[in-house]
């Protein structure tokens, strides 16, 4: 399998990614691809500011990565997690999965960003439209509870 | 051993990192947690809600009962908001 996991400030394409997981090969019959973007939350929010935990971002999505391989017959995956100051309309994440069939890639896809949510070491912070610093994100419970269902 | 602080925690402690030496009894993430909130109000402030702060060792998530004898690095951070 192969396994590509980007921890990065800059901001990805996700189709030019799409095309780089699946280059020369012949076996991948789907790849479901997930992108999360950073909301102005009805015009409040000038950025989302994410502060991630280095070293151990890479080394948990790693661990996320190999619990979803154990699950499901999957031929590739891409992580791609952005920090720093993200703009309303701006990308934050990119999980590909990649599988023979589209029911692997689904689910997996699907698992990857649930984990991600809950275990990934990321912090999201409000910057306001007026110009001042807002409230850091809280986590919600229905995240846990989604990420809860796979157990 | 090396304390690391993320998020509203880091800004509650008022540093990204320390190094610290634990006392003889210091042996869980509890215990440490227990060992920090008595050096001041900063830390007390961190963790007043101790079953919110998430603790990992050596970029592992750690539970409060998980022993820390050998950790190079225990890091504390709110729930995480990613994705």
């Amino acid at each position: 399998m192969t396994l590509s996991i980007r921890i990065q400030a800059e901001g990805f394409d996700a189709a030019a990614e799409t095309a780089a997981l699946a280059e020369g090969r012949a076996d991948i019959g789907a790849v479901v691809a997930f992108t999360g973007f950073c909301r102005d939350e009805g015009g409040r929010l000038s950025a989302l500011e994410l502060e991630h935990y280095p070293g151990m971002a890479e080394a948990e999505i790693v661990r996320i990565a190999a619990q979803a391989q154990e699950r499901w017959p999957l031929l590739g995956l891409t992580v791609i997690h952005r920090f720093g100051r993200i703009r309303p309309g701006d990308e934050i994440v990119l999980v590909l999965a990649a599988s023979s069939h589209r029911r692997a890639a689904f689910e997996a896809a699907e698992f990857l960003m649930d984990y991600l949510k809950t275990k990934a070491p990321f912090w999201k912070r409000e910057h306001l439209r007026d110009g001042t610093v807002g409230a850091w994100v809280d986590a919600k419970e229905t995240d846990d509870e989604a990420a809860s269902r796979w157990r | 051993m090396k304390l690391v602080y993320f998020a509203w925690v880091r800004e509650r402690v008022g540093k990204t990192d320390e190094d610290v030496d634990l006392p003889e009894g210091v042996a869980t993430v509890a215990d440490l947690v227990r060992w920090l909130k008595a050096r001041g109000e900063e830390y007390e402030y961190a963790f007043e809600n101790e079953s919110v702060v998430r603790a990992a060792i050596d970029h592992v998530h750690a539970k409060p009962e998980a022993a820390i004898a050998g950790a190079r690095e225990i890091a504390f951070f709110p729930p995480m908001t990613g994705g």
